[in-house]
């Protein structure tokens, strides 16, 4: 169940957040202005994210960064723009926390846009994709999460089930969300989202919207007594901090329904174990608990599905999945290993609506159902 | 070269003007023969029955008696006026060329061995100016007047009127004819096309009259007949002042500069047409590498209708002065190479003007005997025959190897005799075939001092640099004149030069231009050793672009230079030079040098490229850094900018500072290349011609912008051509 803190003391720890976020860049900036006033080199450290420098925790079954650092130096020729473009984000967001308002990342890289002064045409960045890697880089060199830099990404996740929620003080009912559903926000944190009323006693997370659409018009999380949610392909963190929420503060168990193929099956790695690109997030964002309950490699045959469904493995497919399968947290987990080796078998994948070919609703009304009855699933 | 060594033996009887009924020579071409017996044009009504008549009449078979009816001497004229593409004359465009081409060689070299400064003056007239524009060629009258020494009267229809006569092929001896072929053959090719005889004038002492002469070539015997023979006072030809506007200047063929002198007029079937392989382009390129000549050209008023194309090389060079308007300013060249860069052709008036870029002749060069290495068998025996009867059968093998060869000293010539086992008194005439084999042997495996080189006029570093700056608007030269070498036992020495970037194309293949004794190369460039030598050069170490196997990419000139005492060609219209091994890898190593300052050069441009970048770069983003730090900590934004520019200079200048591996200082090291560049004998450097746009593409602040007055200058050129597809049609016809 939700926490009950009052609307006062929440609105205290965002104050006092904001100024320990306040604080982070204050210092960033100063380092700076003292660094050149002393001679020394210009830099600002960045830890590095990259697949070397992510950590395998076994213990605690997540990935998690390491030490690594990179030093972002002013007189360097390849990093002097991007040092310039770090500042000026800082510049931004301290304003941002000033104003108490939040920007996307497109908003952001509007905020930092200009031609730099002296110059004919040159601009501050050349694309979003610039603007947005400086912002990760900026996260993890304050050690702030993006909500705490006031900065959102666009909704992507859609929600619905027996649960109520409180978002941004308004109270809404996931059970009467009509055929579209609650968009997941990007900021799911505490201050923003409270759960008020779960009465549900699993999560069934599908891969995609036109899978949980057929689940929704099926009212599956009416009978099964569930939420469906869904992260259009590799879930934001919005959705994978929401459910890693209701995993462990409403204790609910998490199934995952996702494509048989190497991206279906990083997706289901990124929930349980957490990216790469984001390992410093892990913590926040990884459900060691989540299971996989399909689409199987094994299904073709158990499912007797038609000859049509089989989808052939591309060569990218085939490397990707030997990539897979070479990150410690799959090497040590057998079935897993055992599940990728049968799709390389077969030679082929299989979208989650493949099995419509059996029929409309044998996903909602059969498949599903079996699976969790019979505790069918990867962990 | 085979052909060409085979004359000697083909043709001497004619030379020697001995005609011998030789039945044995002339039935090795019965051919010939034969095929001059047929008619000129097919006469289908002649055509004997078709083929199943034929069966039935057996035909009647040669005998060797009949044959022996057929057999006949050739003429060497008659030869050649069949086989004119031998000599370049295979189509209209190259005739016209090729005639031009062999009387600019003659009159340069009568100048030259006469220790006079050429002044050239060469008239192309259009003789139907009113023809239909479709038509594809004209006719023509190439006139060329020289100052050299002139010609005396007796041997004027020699010179012109038999081919195969001349001083040069005899002797070794640098010069840019050696055949004895060409202004004759020009003529003979004027008389087929137009049935008009060469018009020759020539005043051999400056005190006397001139003579004027007209005369045909008889083909069957090789002879002048001449039709008009007078002496004269019209030396310069005066009806040459009165062409156009620019040929009535003063300046324009003055007798003072024509004291002596020779004008050949010939008409001819022809195709006057710019561009590449054009009259044009072959005086652009004569001058840069002859740059103590003054060239006149009166080009024809109409050209081809379909292709107008500038000078091929420089377009800017062309410059249409106003009245009074001040010459062009002088470009910054390393001023201490007291090289003139401010001459450049000129084109008004209908004329163009390859001014004079040196008062210096090259040195003179000596004859020289042959050097026993290299000699052929045949050719030592035939020598010794001509020994023996010069001495009339008296002269001593001694004595034979001491006066003909060069490099034979006294103490070597007795120990050739002792070699093949005579003494050194023994009579040439009285050697065994095997003594003369043996000798011969001994001759290629004996070590003896290469050829003396006094008989080799290299252009010079500095004559081909100042002939190319005025040529071409580049922005670095240089040029290299390699130590003389041998092949086949006859000396020789390459030279070559490269200009780049300035108003060079940057995109296109470099241009190779070649030259053989200072006679530009204009066709069958792919075939020539020094286009391969060109291929083979990796510039790709000299930072250039080089697709595999083929010449550089770039805003690139390369010249090449190869001066002999004779001059290996692939065949007798003198074309290309035929690809020795020793002549390719002097060619290579030229080239080589050329590059590697090249390659410094561009590195040097690279480097202060990169350090004013990183200047830059730091100095464009602190300004934002200190405005964003502003904003965050208050930290006062001026002060911290300061700070910062201060840093970031101190930064540069430490990685400036950074030592090379030969423990200069990146800086220091620049200098010292570029010292070493400004102080090379052999480079030139024009500096505010080194940022044109079409160079590089952004014209970069720091990098010396042309000042306003030099950029004028640049533009007074006029707009480039505007088609692009011609090139192609042009080899098309030429090749």
């Amino acid at each position: 169940m939700a926490k009950r803190t009052s609307t006062s003391s929440r609105k205290k720890s965002v104050k006092q957040r904001d100024k320990t976020t306040l604080g982070k860049i204050t210092d960033l900036a100063q380092g700076v202005a003292t660094s050149a006033y002393k001679g020394r080199d210009i830099s600002i450290a960045i830890p590095t994210r990259t697949r070397s420098n992510t950590v395998w925790n076994s213990k605690r079954g997540i990935l998690q960064m390491g030490d690594a650092k990179a030093s972002r130096e002013l007189f360097n020729l390849n990093q002097a723009k991007q040092f310039m473009q770090t500042v000026l984000h800082g510049g931004s967001i301290k304003e941002l926390i000033e104003a108490q308002k939040t920007l996307s990342l497109r908003g952001m890289f509007y905020k930092g846009l200009h031609t730099i002064a002296g110059t004919n045409s040159e601009k501050t960045f050349t694309d979003q994709d610039e603007s947005d890697t400086i912002l990760e880089d900026l996260e993890v060199s304050l050690g702030s999460l993006r909500e705490e830099l006031h900065i959102f990404a666009k909704k992507a996740g859609t929600m619905v089930g027996n649960i109520t929620i409180v978002d941004n003080g308004d109270e809404i009912d996931c059970r009467r969300m009509g055929s579209g559903g609650y968009a997941v926000p990007s900021i799911v944190e505490e201050d923003v989202i409270q759960f008020k009323k779960v009465d549900a006693k699993f999560v069934l997370h599908v891969e995609k919207g036109t899978v949980w659409s057929r689940f929704n018009e099926d009212r599956f999380w009416e009978k099964h007594n569930c939420i469906l949610t869904e992260g259009a392909g590799q879930p934001p963190r919005g959705v994978r901090r929401l459910l890693k929420r209701l995993w462990e503060e409403a204790n609910l168990p998490i199934y995952c329904l996702l494509d048989c193929d190497p991206w279906g099956h990083y997706i289901f790695s990124v929930m349980k174990q957490g990216s790469i690109s984001l390992a410093f997030e892990s913590e926040r964002l990884a459900i060691p608990g989540a299971k996989f309950i399909g689409i199987r490699a094994k299904d073709y045959e158990e499912c007797e599905l038609s000859d049509d469904v089989q989808i052939a493995l591309t060569e990218t497919d085939i490397k990707r999945a030997n990539e897979i399968l070479e990150y410690p947290w799959f090497i040590e987990n057998k079935p897993w290993k055992k599940e990728i080796e049968h799709m390389l078998r077969n030679g082929f994948k299989m979208e989650v609506e493949s099995l419509i070919t059996k029929d409309i609703s044998y996903v909602t009304e059969e498949y599903v159902p079996t699976r969790l009855k019979k505790k069918d699933w990867l962990d | 070269m085979t052909a060409t060594l085979s004359f000697p033996d083909l043709f001497e009887p004619m030379i020697a003007a001995k005609p011998r009924k030789s039945q044995q020579r002339s039935s090795k071409q019965p051919k010939g023969g034969r095929a001059r017996a047929e008619p000129a044009t097919p006469e289908p009504e002649s055509v004997p029955a078709p083929a199943p008549a034929r069966s039935s009449k057996p035909r009647v078979r040669a005998t060797a008696e009949s044959m022996a009816a057929q057999q006949r001497d050739i003429s060497v004229s008659e030869f050649f006026a069949k086989n004119r593409h031998l000599l370049g004359f295979d189509n209209p465009r190259k005739a016209l060329l090729t005639s031009v081409k062999e009387a600019v060689d003659n009159s340069l070299d009568a100048c030259e061995e006469a220790g006079i400064l050429p002044n050239l003056t060469v008239v192309i007239e259009d003789l139907q100016p009113d023809r239909p524009s479709t038509a594809k060629q004209s006719r023509y009258r190439v006139t060329v007047v020289d100052n050299g020494p002139g010609i005396v009267r007796r041997q004027v229809d020699n010179i012109f009127g038999r081919l195969l006569y001349g001083s040069k092929f005899h002797r070794l001896k640098m010069s840019r004819g050696q055949q004895g072929i060409g202004i004759s053959a020009a003529g003979m090719y004027g008389l087929i096309t137009t049935g008009k005889p060469m018009v020759i004038h020539t005043r051999p002492d400056a005190k006397k009259r001139a003579h004027h002469i007209e005369l045909a070539m008889n083909t069957k015997t090789n002879r002048a007949e001449v039709t008009e023979d007078q002496e004269t006072d019209d030396f310069p030809p005066q009806r040459l002042k009165t062409l156009s506007a620019g040929t009535r200047d003063e300046a324009f063929l003055n007798s003072g500069d024509y004291t002596t002198g020779t004008s050949v007029s010939i008409e001819l079937e022809g195709r006057y047409q710019k561009g590449r392989g054009s009259v044009d382009e072959f005086l652009e390129l004569v001058a840069i590498a002859n740059p103590h000549a003054q060239i006149m050209f009166v080009p024809p008023t109409r050209v081809a209708a379909e292709d107008q194309e500038d000078l091929p090389l420089t377009d800017a060079a062309k410059d249409t002065p106003d009245e009074g308007k001040a010459p062009p300013a002088p470009d910054i060249v390393a001023k201490d190479k007291k090289i003139d860069a401010t001459v450049s052709n000129i084109e008004k008036d209908g004329m163009i003007v390859f001014a004079r870029g040196t008062d210096q002749l090259p040195p003179e060069t000596q004859e020289i005997q042959p050097h026993p290495r290299g000699i052929e068998l045949g050719l030592l025996i035939q020598m010794m025959k001509d020994f023996e009867a010069a001495n009339k059968g008296g002269g001593t093998l001694y004595n034979f190897l001491q006066e003909k060869f060069c490099r034979v000293s006294s103490a070597r010539a007795s120990d050739f005799c002792k070699a093949i086992g005579v003494h050194s008194r023994t009579k040439v005439g009285d050697l065994e075939p095997a003594q003369i084999e043996a000798l011969f042997k001994t001759m290629q495996e004996t070590r003896l001092a290469p050829p003396p080189t006094d008989c080799l006029a290299p252009i010079g570093v500095r004559s081909m640099l100042s002939g190319l700056l005025k040529g071409v608007r580049a922005e670095f030269y240089a040029a290299e004149t390699r130590e003389p070498a041998i092949y086949r036992g006859r000396p020789f020495l390459v030279e070559a030069a490269i200009a780049y970037g300035g108003e060079l194309p940057a995109d296109d293949t470099a241009r190779v231009i070649r030259y053989a004794n200072r006679v530009p190369l204009i066709f069958q460039q792919s075939a020539c050793s020094s286009f391969k030598a060109c291929a083979e050069t990796s510039w790709k170490n000299y930072n250039l672009t080089q697709p595999r196997g083929s010449i550089p990419i770039g805003p690139l000139i390369i010249m090449i230079h190869m001066a002999s005492v004779w001059v290996p060609f692939t065949s007798e219209s003198k074309e290309a030079i035929a690809d020795y091994d020793e002549i390719r890898k002097e060619m290579k190593l030229a080239l080589m040098v050329c590059g590697r300052k090249l390659g410094t050069y561009l590195r040097k441009r690279t480097a202060m490229k990169r350090q004013s970048d990183r200047r830059d770069v730091f100095e464009r983003y602190i300004g934002e850094i200190a405005k964003a730090i502003n904003s965050i900590t208050g930290e006062p934004a001026k002060k911290l900018y300061d700070q910062l520019l201060k840093e970031a200079r101190k930064r540069t200048a430490m990685a400036d500072a950074q030592l090379d591996e030969e423990g200069r200082t990146m800086k220091k090291r620049m200098k010292d290349e570029a010292d070493e560049l400004r102080g090379d004998e052999g480079v030139v450097m024009v500096e505010n011609r080194a940022s044109q746009p079409a160079q590089e593409s952004p014209a970069k602040k720091d990098a010396a912008s042309p000042p306003t007055a030099n950029g004028d200058v640049v533009k007074l050129s006029k707009p480039k051509r505007k088609s692009k597809k011609k090139p192609s049609k042009n080899d098309q016809e030429l090749f």
